[in-house]
């Protein structure tokens, strides 16, 4: 009876003391920290804030993120993990594994996220069965950018097929072109190999090959002619590319040294910030090919001790999701927002095209998820798919040897 | 109570180190051996999974190329910056004027940090600013020296990195084991009309073995951690064609999350450095009980 008096008391207090105390709290760590980024985090900021929140910053540059996971590796075996970090793809998947991510299936199924967000990309919010990330934005990877002047001058359109990308680069480079500027950097020759994959295989083999590491795939002709193509556009690219970083390659095609350049959206802000205007100056188009592959941004929601931190992990999930985030973040940072439903009347030319490419691609089944850029891969294997890439590219090495390696770096990343 | 203290206070003293040596070094060493023999990915697991991380290493194609990195890296650097370190000393060694000045000359790029002696470098090698260019500028359209994008020749160029930033050092070490050497000795075999050059390679050279073993160690163990002038100067690339061990043990704990793998590399190359302070322990100590 004592007993059972105490713990009715105890209850009560709780109970009481979580309606009152219970202000929403939330530490988050993420990597965003340059100029437009920062910009776009400062947005949240605000929001969280404004709702009553106390937000904590942790942000960890350097490393595209590497130094942030070994910031966080030491949290969470502390056991003193953050309420929010971001993470992307399998790396969602991977941690939850490990046990350590939260449940936020209640504020995702109250803001209806099932209904506004496309299916495959609700997938790598989603573990096993309940919700345990929450997606910022999309940016999609298969563009090709071109500088306008350039391809008129020199009587090129924007190719749709390999075989016309090809004819153009011979085009331009007998003009004194350079036809493809290039970083010589391993993710940014992983960005191109997936384009071509994507292009010469079509969606399906994309799947196949890059998704489920299916040997079959990985060792048939079409893997051999993706790297007979990318061969052939490694004298595309000018001889100092080695290690060159991709803003300076975009800037190569801003003024006009290049023609064209393979690489995600965040290339537009380099065309914007330089005052260049879509479709005058620049031209974006989606690589030769079907299919749409993405890079989602997203924050991974960890599990946390307290009610006024794990208010402060639902009002923030509540927050990114919700439209007027998506369209504010977006906008800053030059992707689309990940739930369907934003109006895009502020968004530019390229943006329309390819929150328009993300619903066409969605309902068809050929929006796919990046290997370059951790979205479909666990970082061992896409790690081992890319260092075949880049050693390809950067030697002499045949295409036939660089199929086999490639089946024999996949059997060997488990 | 006094005498007590007086007689154990070293040990008292040393006690706090010898402990924090005995975990934060012999320890940890203990548990990445652990991990190296683990499936851990993200996070480390204690589930011993035999060697099955050493037969994922070996097959790598990415960790051969960097252990026959560490092998070319390591055999030219050693052997060209102490031929060089000894030539500069011995050069110095000429009673010449202004020496203090050439010294700090030539000892000056060991102040430099790796990542600013390869930042400098990778902009001299750019065959589009560097070298290549400069002369291309001169009227000579068909010279070339790419070597830093080439992946065939780009681990060259880390190893002139590398001498360019030691070799004065070596030089420093060189040029105090000639000094200490008995002027008396130098001075009778002048008075015998032996010529210099004899003096130094019968006499002064065979003198300085020490200094020679010394500089080896330096030189060897610098030669395997390398990491920051790689990562500045080329980044491992093109491709992967410059990776190093230390390189690749980053890559694989870092950046792939996949800690068994990084610690297998961790344990070999802690087995190459083993392979040369060995000897070197056993030598010395055997020196000292003669």
């Amino acid at each position: 009876m004592k007993r059972f008096a105490f713990a009715t008391v105890s209850t009560l207090a709780v109970v009481a003391g979580s309606s009152v105390v219970a202000e929403p709290q939330a530490e988050v760590l993420h990597w965003w920290t340059s100029g437009g980024e920062a910009k776009s985090v400062a947005v949240l900021q605000e929001e969280f804030a404004s709702n009553g929140g106390t937000w904590t910053d942790m942000p960890v540059a350097g490393g595209g993120g590497d130094a942030a996971m070994t910031a966080l590796r030491a949290r969470v075996l502390s056991g003193n993990a953050p309420t929010a970090v971001q993470l992307k793809g399998p790396a969602i998947q991977e941690w939850y594994e490990e046990g350590v991510l939260a449940d936020i299936s209640n504020v995702a199924e109250a803001e209806g996220w099932a209904d506004v967000l496309p299916a495959s990309i609700a997938g790598h919010m989603m573990c096993e069965g309940t919700w345990c990330a929450a997606p910022v934005n999309v940016h999609r990877i298969d563009w090709i950018w071109a500088n306008a002047d350039v391809l008129a001058a020199n009587d090129v359109e924007m190719p749709t097929t390999w075989d016309e990308f090809n004819a153009a680069a011979e085009k331009l480079q007998a003009a004194g072109v350079i036809p493809l500027a290039h970083g010589g950097q391993a993710w940014q020759d992983a960005t191109v190999f997936e384009a071509v994959v994507m292009g010469i295989g079509g969606p399906e083999f994309y799947q196949k090959a890059l998704v489920d590491l299916d040997p079959e795939a990985l060792t048939s002709d079409t893997m051999v002619q993706v790297f007979d193509q990318m061969r052939t556009m490694r004298g595309y690219v000018d001889e100092n590319f080695s290690g060159r970083d991709w803003n300076l390659a975009t800037a190569m095609v801003m003024n006009g040294e290049a023609a064209f350049q393979i690489m995600g959206d965040w290339a537009k802000g380099e065309f914007l910030a330089a005052g260049k205007k879509p479709g005058e100056d620049f031209l974006c188009a989606s690589t030769p090919g079907d299919g749409y592959l993405y890079n989602v941004d997203s924050f991974a929601m960890f599990e946390v001790e307290g009610d006024d931190n794990r208010a402060g992990q639902e009002l923030l999930a509540k927050l990114i999701v919700a439209p007027n985030f998506q369209e504010v973040f977006n906008l800053n940072k030059g992707s689309i927002p990940a739930r369907t439903d934003v109006a895009l009347d502020a968004f530019d030319i390229c943006a329309k095209i390819s929150a328009e490419d993300m619903g066409t691609t969605s309902a068809g089944g050929s929006l796919l998820p990046s290997y370059a850029h951790g979205m479909a891969l666990r970082g061992s294997q896409s790690g081992a798919i890319t260092d075949v890439v880049t050693a390809h590219f950067n030697s002499d090495m045949s295409s036939a040897d660089a199929v086999q390696q490639l089946a024999d770096a996949v059997a060997n990343s488990y | 109570m006094s005498e007590w203290l007086e007689n154990h206070l070293p040990k008292v003293v040393l006690a706090p180190s010898f402990i924090a040596v005995l975990i934060f070094v012999y320890g940890f060493i203990g548990w990445t051996a652990w991990v190296s023999l683990t499936r851990s990915k993200l996070l480390p697991k204690y589930e011993i999974h035999g060697f099955i991380q050493y037969e994922r290493l070996f097959d790598s194609p990415r960790w051969d190329t960097a252990i026959n990195n560490l092998y070319i890296f390591g055999a030219l650097f050693i052997v060209i910056a102490m031929v060089l370190g000894l030539l500069l000393a011995i050069l110095l060694d000429q009673k010449i004027r202004v020496e203090g000045v050439i010294r700090t000359v030539y000892l000056y790029p060991m102040a430099l940090s790796m990542i600013v002696t390869g930042t400098a470098w990778k902009w001299i090698l750019n065959p589009g600013l560097g070298i290549e260019s400069m002369v291309q500028g001169w009227g000579f359209p068909n010279f070339e020296f790419d070597w830093l994008v080439n992946p065939d020749y780009a681990i060259y160029t880390i190893v002139i990195a590398a001498i360019w930033q030691s070799s004065g050092f070596v030089m420093a070490l060189f040029l105090a084991g000639l000094r200490s050497v008995d002027g008396e000795i130098i001075k009778a075999a002048q008075v015998d009309g032996i010529p210099t050059w004899r003096i130094y390679t019968a006499i002064i050279i065979p003198s300085m073995a020490p200094i020679f073993l010394s500089a080896f160690i330096v030189l060897a163990h610098l030669a395997i951690k390398s990491f920051d002038l790689v990562i500045a100067l080329t980044g491992g690339g093109p491709g992967y064609a410059t990776d190093l061990p230390a390189t690749y043990m980053y890559a694989m704990a870092f950046s792939r999350g996949d800690i068994g793998q990084a610690a297998s590399s961790a344990m070999i190359m802690m087995l190459v450095v083993f392979a040369i302070v060995v000897p070197y322990l056993y030598s010395e100590l055997r020196a000292k009980n003669d």
